[in-house]
């Protein structure tokens, strides 16, 4: 097969940028900002073409590119994407010149390095999506840890070191023990294959056949890991200092891109690799993820620091999203892969509108605020339209992703049980209940503090971040096929996979449910 | 007769001989030995390390039976010879700060790095032993070699006591060996390995030589002298001892045993060397986390790094000799980079050596933070760096020998160790300056450092080159 570049050009241009910028004077700021937003739209604009050139008609892996990395353990530089992974580089392409805008304010000391940890990070990200070999795909997941442990901890609030040390070590610990249950899965290959691999394509069709016990013990080796960074109660802790101490680019990114790449590897690896492991212990994650979301939803309603409370609603939204990947229907994965993208777009609106707000008043107390429709009313009613796109309002994005969820859940036959479906869906209204009582809280009623009469509105910089996102927020509202059908037959072949492992050889699926 | 074929094939080995000859001549005859000797030094190594890679397709043996040359001993000296060029590199401005810029200095680095060479080319149990003596006897003397400072006549002192008892182990390991063996020679006793392996005599000498080398490798329960050595030492020696120290002892056991380790998988001595390893690992990693002084810190991983190579070793297979092999190529360069930051920032008097000292480090001297940086992620194993490409080839070897809890431990202790790596990060760039301190600018040193940092990413970059070219030689 012939190798396409492209997808090497994704992650290669971020990482040839941040080097060019390494040779960039840093009193230039203005050229800095300038050369990273250039950078990362280019990178965006190359990700479109791989998505108009993208044949939504086929399941299989597209724009590979492979080349021999390390012959002696088999391991190759291999990369490619299908519906589910090109919907993420999307996303995480699309946000990332968004965020370098929204940062030109906030963002005041040391911006040669900020703009050289993002482009960093991005290369990350990418990778981490983009990976067909389980070792390289190893090497990115670890490699991305670094420039999101300083951008926390350099341009972070008061607390920002112990946060950026607590995700750095918990992550890290997860992901050490998926590096033994990579090689475990690489050396037990051979005995099948003939030959060490950690070629994600050929571990496909030799994984399932291995015997239960072995499998259990694997998928919780990748599980665990995949679990911390979703995060999964109860291995949400790291996630609420993170986001509060991250600098508001951080915390977008992070709660945008870096929470799907944890659910996007419970998608591509744990089920199809592991599907009888899957399908057993797929009630009891279903569990943990319906208790995220009422155990998020709750705490967020008492939350006094607004970046926290939308912190912990990511646990609350990714529960739906876990509760989809393990119903292991048709709906319910399709609707898991939106809400990831819903997830990090009205997220990131939610973080950079507090952004915005705590740039102005530099505190997020929910109670220093109060009544300022009238003096911002273009952030109110920015607010409003983000709150509501998380809440799930029919006609915006949220919706299109929970209801499709809930459906799946409700005839999953792998969760066999109603009242998964019943105790999410009071998730939704939780949902509603902190979402709007905070905004009511912040924007309606009297202006609490005559201080706040003075804070400017949203200028042009700030809106033109939004405003991309929301008209995607619409859109995916509106009219959701345009993106589902991109991951439509990628869902039906990871389907395919966890009920009928091994079909012969390394067939393709023709045959669908 | 010996013939100048011979003598071609040993070159590296008369290079460094012969070089320690003329600088022994300089120091007597010339005034400014102190400013010849050090380029002197650095050129001799340098010519060694790059005649042994362009050598390195030529495999022999030599002097009846004694002496391996080519191929994986020659990637040896290419690693012995490159530390020892990167040490001499660091040490020119760093012994006028620490008070020993004696001539004396370069010629034992130069004895000590001929003792490592033989050792990696042995053929027989005496050459090991010879090779072992010169470079511990060196090693001993550049210990203390300031005799007005307490803390290196001590480190000097403790390392003396301690490194002839293990040398005792040795020899009398080397003993019974020969009592059961009846030669000396490493083929005899490959030939016979097998059919000694009930032997009580033959287990006993072996178990011996495994001890007095596990003294030297700094594993636990053996490692005692290693923390106050590394600290009373002269920091750009503790940072050859913790490299090409490491790397020498190493090469001895996979020669001498090589026909333990190129079998399917675990054998007798197996246990052994697990639990050393777990052992090393757990308690390099668990310990450094309290240490206060930096040269203690970095004395501590490297005795959980010792760990991680003897996985390799307890996997008994060729994938383990190959990983630790290239652990041992990455790490020497990783440890003499980060030695060198320290010994760059370490002031007169052996100040600045407290793990405070380096707050704020980005803002006094960003390159160097930016470097230490990079050489405490390689350490902690976090990919694309060249020391997690180390600890995978290791585990890998370790999964394949059916020594999977052993693999699960190392990447415990390796998350346990991350955090007292990530420390010195977030103090260099997350906090402020506790103490003003200037760095004193010096060229060769920040060549070193910057040589070391190149084959670091190459070696995390581009792993597989060394790892094709080292599993060739091990066929």
């Amino acid at each position: 097969m012939e190798n396409s570049f492209l997808v090497s050009y994704l992650i290669f241009l971020p990482l040839l940028g941040s080097l060019v910028l390494l040779f960039i004077n840093k009193s230039k700021e203005d050229l800095i900002k300038y050369f990273g937003l250039f950078v990362s739209t280019l990178v965006f604009v190359i990700s479109l073409i791989i998505y108009f050139n993208f044949d939504s008609d086929s399941g299989e892996f597209q724009f590979i590119h492979k080349i021999n990395w390390i012959k002696n353990i088999n391991v190759s530089y291999f990369v490619g994407v299908d519906g589910l992974s090109l919907l993420l580089v999307l996303l995480t392409t699309f946000l990332t010149p968004l965020t370098l805008i929204s940062s030109w304010s906030a963002i005041t000391k040391q911006i040669k390095e900020f703009t050289f940890f993002m482009l960093v990070l991005e290369v990350g990200m990418i990778g981490v999506f983009v990976s067909l070999d389980l070792f390289l795909f190893y090497v990115f997941w670890e490699a991305m840890l670094i420039p999101m442990y300083f951008i926390i901890g350099i341009w972070g609030g008061e607390q920002r070191i112990y946060a950026s040390v607590k995700f750095f070590l918990y992550t890290m610990f997860g992901s050490l023990l998926m590096l033994i249950a990579i090689i475990w899965l690489a050396v037990n290959s051979v005995s099948v294959l003939g030959h060490f691999s950690s070629d994600l394509v050929e571990l496909y069709s030799v994984a399932p056949s291995f015997e239960q016990s072995l499998q259990m013990w694997m998928f919780f080796a990748f599980a665990f890991s995949f679990a911390i960074k979703v995060p999964l109660f109860p291995l949400h802790t790291w996630l609420p200092d993170a986001h509060v101490q991250a600098p508001t680019a951080g915390s977008v990114i992070l709660a945008g891109v870096l929470l799907k790449m944890g659910t996007y590897g419970l998608l591509r690896f744990c089920l199809p690799l592991f599907p009888d492991a899957s399908m057993k212990f797929a009630p009891y994650i279903a569990v943990l993820a319906v208790i995220g979301i009422i155990y998020g939803a709750l705490v967020a309603m008492v939350q006094r620091d607004m970046k926290k409370l939308v912190a912990y609603s990511s646990v609350a939204h990714l529960g739906f999203v876990v509760l989809g990947i393990f119903a292991a229907t048709q709906e319910a994965v399709q609707g898991a892969i939106i809400q990831m993208i819903n997830h990090g777009l009205s997220t990131g609106a939610l973080f950079l509108l507090v952004g915005v707000i705590y740039e102005r008043t530099h505190t997020r107390e929910i109670s220093y605020y109060g009544g300022i429709a009238k003096i911002v009313p273009l952030f109110s009613f920015a607010l409003m339209f983000a709150s509501l796109s998380s809440v799930g309002l029919p006609g915006l994005n949220g919706f299109v992703g929970e209801f499709l969820i809930l459906l799946g859940s409700f005839k999953s036959p792998v969760l066999n049980s109603w009242w998964f479906t019943v105790f999410a869906s009071s998730g939704v209204i939780f949902a509603a209940i902190y979402l709007l009582w905070m905004y009511q809280r912040i924007v309606f009623g009297e202006v609490t503090n005559p201080k706040l009469n003075e804070i400017p509105d949203m200028n042009k910089r700030e809106m033109l971040v939004l405003v991309p996102i929301f008209i995607f927020i619409i859109w995916i509202g509106i009219q959701p096929n345009t993106f589902l059908k991109v991951s439509d037959k990628s869902t039906k072949k990871i389907i395919h996979q966890v009920y009928h492992p091994i079909d012969g050889e390394n067939k393709t699926v023709t045959d669908v449910k | 007769m010996i013939s100048i074929e011979n003598l071609v094939d040993i070159l590296p080995l008369i290079i460094i001989s012969a070089g320690i000859l003329l600088s022994v001549i300089i120091e007597i005859y010339s005034s400014k030995s102190e400013n010849i000797l050090p380029w002197f030094s650095f050129s001799l190594f340098t010519l060694s390390a790059i005649y042994a890679l362009y050598s390195i397709n030529s495999v022999s043996v030599e002097f009846q039976n004694m002496i391996n040359a080519g191929g994986i001993v020659n990637l040896f000296y290419f690693i012995f010879c490159s530390g020892s060029a990167i040490v001499t590199l660091l040490s020119i401005s760093y012994l006028k700060k620490y008070g020993a810029y004696f001539g004396e200095y370069f010629i034992l680095l130069q004895t000590s790095v001929l003792g490592m060479m033989l050792m990696a080319a042995a053929r027989d149990l005496f050459v090991v032993f010879l090779g072992l003596e010169i470079m511990s006897v060196s090693f001993y003397v550049l210990a203390g070699l300031n005799r007005k400072r307490l803390s290196a006549n001590e480190a000097s002192l403790k390392y003396f006591l301690l490194g002839a008892f293990a040398t005792g182990f040795f020899v009398y390991g080397i003993a019974l060996i020969y009592g059961a063996v009846h030669s000396t020679s490493i083929q005899m006793i490959s030939a016979k390995f097998a059919d000694l392996s009930g032997n009580i005599l033959f287990l006993g000498g072996i178990l011996l030589f495994l001890i007095g080398f596990s003294f030297k490798i700094a594993a636990f329960p053996f490692h005692m002298w290693v923390p106050d050595v590394y600290q009373g030492a002269p920091t750009t020696i503790s940072a050859l001892f913790s490299t090409g120290g490491k790397a020498a002892a190493f090469s001895a056991i996979m020669v001498v045993l090589a026909v333990m380790f190129t079998g399917s998988g675990q054998n007798q001595f197996t246990p052994y060397l697990a639990v050393i390893s777990t052992l090393s690992m757990l308690y390099g990693s668990i310990v450094a986390i309290a240490q206060i002084d930096i040269k203690r810190m970095l004395a501590y991983s490297s005795i959980a790094h010792a760990g991680y190579m003897i996985v390799g070793l307890s996997a008994g297979n060729a994938l383990g000799v190959a990983g630790i092999i290239f652990y041992l190529a990455a790490y020497t360069f990783i440890n003499l980079g980060a030695f060198g930051v320290v010994s760059i920032i370490e002031g007169e008097n052996e100040s600045n050596l407290t793990i405070d000292s380096y707050s704020g480090l980005n803002k006094k001297s960003p390159m160097f933070a930016a470097l230490l940086a990079i050489f405490m992620f390689s350490l902690a194993g976090i990919p694309p760096f060249a020391g997690f490409f180390g600890k995978y080839y290791v585990f890998i070897s370790a999964v394949k020998a059916d020594l999977t809890w052993l693999a699960i431990i190392g990447v415990i202790s390796s998350a346990i160790s991350a955090y007292f790596y990530l420390r010195i990060v977030v103090l260099m760039y997350f906090k402020e300056t506790s103490s003003d301190f200037k760095i004193e600018k010096s060229n060769s040193a920040q060549l070193a450092i910057i040589i070391s940092v190149l084959f670091v990413v190459l070696l995390g970059v581009a792993p597989g080159t060394l790892i094709d070219l080292i599993t060739s030689f091990l066929k």
